[in-house]
């Protein structure tokens, strides 16, 4: 699977995070921004790939700004970004969720 | 999420569905059910996000007690049907159908409904259903839309589109909805389902909710709809029950308790016989009485 076009889901809002994914040649790069980087930083960027994996990208560009969201709130803004890339918002890939 | 058909249900909370940071908290205010709504507090570009945030929430959120139900986008929008599938896959307990005119809704979101339980291994009848009465058409159609499936759990008014509907709009009296609540709450109990009353907006105005309120618990509903978590305590205090009416119902248990007991048919309380609807009443104020807090768990009266 490959992501085409750049999407994202989310919000700055306390509680949330937005998550740009965007085409990559690189593997999967994630570039984190959030206040409790250090301490929970390795586990929001876990989170993120999970969900990559289960859509079998490969390669992808994803920006996300955590506002101190919770694991669930990481799932959904990353699974709707991606479907939002991939085209399949109303057509979702039900294994994933 | 363990679903009870007979259950208290004096307030509904609305949690708009795409916002994270009300998601996480909704469980911590006592509301009875929370409602998360992918409809009208959902912008039409944020449809598949807030689909997604309330999915991962019901899947990963202990909301302790409380009824978990969804407020899906209508039968007639391009997001509905991901948004059964999505919730039914959840284990969500409850799915409200918005604008209910007809029984032929709820049987069309029933049949959704069962293909999604077999399509993700859901036990067929696990998820339930209500409808929202929005307009007059629904109204003079709620007694069919009440006993329209054995989904049913409750029919609820809808006030804002409803008066729109009438031409009319809200007036603090509620002279304008009249007729509606009296329908849905005598088709509600026809069905032997639950009636829910419409949010009260004025979110300042505390007086105005408890004349409200106390409107609704006369006629009989079982509660209402709550946009606010601020209503949840001003309405449960309504729906509480007096001192006076919790002894008398302690006493109506006992008595049927010593007539099981001496093995007689017949129950007699101070001289009066104690009959199906005396015993119905006393099984509803000890509930609501254990559920205000103002029982221990005998039953005996601890409040103020």
């Amino acid at each position: 699977m490959e992501i085409k076009k750049t999407a994202i889901a989310g919000t700055l809002e306390s509680s949330d995070i937005q998550v740009t994914v965007s085409k990559g040649n690189d593997g999967i790069k994630i570039d984190l921004t959030s206040d409790v980087k250090e301490r929970f930083g390795k586990n929001i960027v876990k989170t993120i790939e999970e969900i990559v994996n289960k859509f079998g990208i490969e390669n992808i560009n994803i920006k996300a700004v955590d506002q101190g969201a919770l694991d669930c709130v990481i799932k959904a803004r990353t699974i709707t970004a991606i479907q939002r890339s991939l085209g399949t918002s109303e057509e979702p890939d039900w294994e994933v969720l | 999420m363990t679903f009870k058909k007979d259950r208290l249900r004096r307030t509904m909370m609305f949690v708009p569905g795409n916002n994270a940071g009300m998601l996480k908290d909704a469980g911590i205010y006592g509301a009875d059910s929370i409602m998360f709504d992918l409809e009208d507090s959902v912008s039409l570009a944020e449809k598949d996000s807030a689909r997604n945030l309330v999915y991962e929430a019901l899947t990963t959120v202990d909301y302790g007690d409380a009824e978990l139900v969804v407020r899906t986008n209508g039968l007639d929008t391009d997001f509905f049907e991901a948004d059964v599938k999505a919730m039914v896959k959840a284990g969500i307990d409850v799915i409200r159908i918005p604008k209910t005119e007809n029984a032929g809704m709820v049987k069309e979101m029933e049949d959704l409904v069962i293909a999604a339980e077999k399509q993700f291994g859901i036990p067929v009848g696990q998820t339930h259903l209500m409808a929202a009465i929005e307009s007059a058409e629904g109204v003079l159609n709620v007694p069919e839309i009440a006993k329209a499936s054995d989904r049913m759990i409750g029919v609820a008014l809808s006030a804002e589109d409803y008066t729109t509907d009438l031409q009319t709009h809200r007036y603090p009296d509620g002279k304008e909805l009249e007729f509606a609540r009296n329908m849905i709450i005598n088709a509600a109990r026809a069905a032997g389902i639950a009636a829910f009353d419409t949010v009260y907006t004025d979110v300042d105005n505390t007086q105005g909710l408890i004349n409200e309120t106390e409107y609704i618990h006369e006629l009989g509903y079982d509660g209402k709809s709550v946009i606010n978590p601020r209503q949840i305590p001003v309405i449960n205090k309504v729906f509480a029950p007096t001192k006076a009416q919790i002894e008398n119902a302690k006493n109506v248990i006992t008595a049927i308790e010593n007539a099981r007991l001496a093995g007689s048919g017949v129950i007699a309380m101070g001289g009066q016989m104690v009959d199906r609807p005396v015993a119905l009443r006393a099984e509803r104020v000890m509930k609501l009485a254990k559920a205000s807090g103002l029982v221990d768990k005998g039953g005996h009266y601890i409040g103020k």
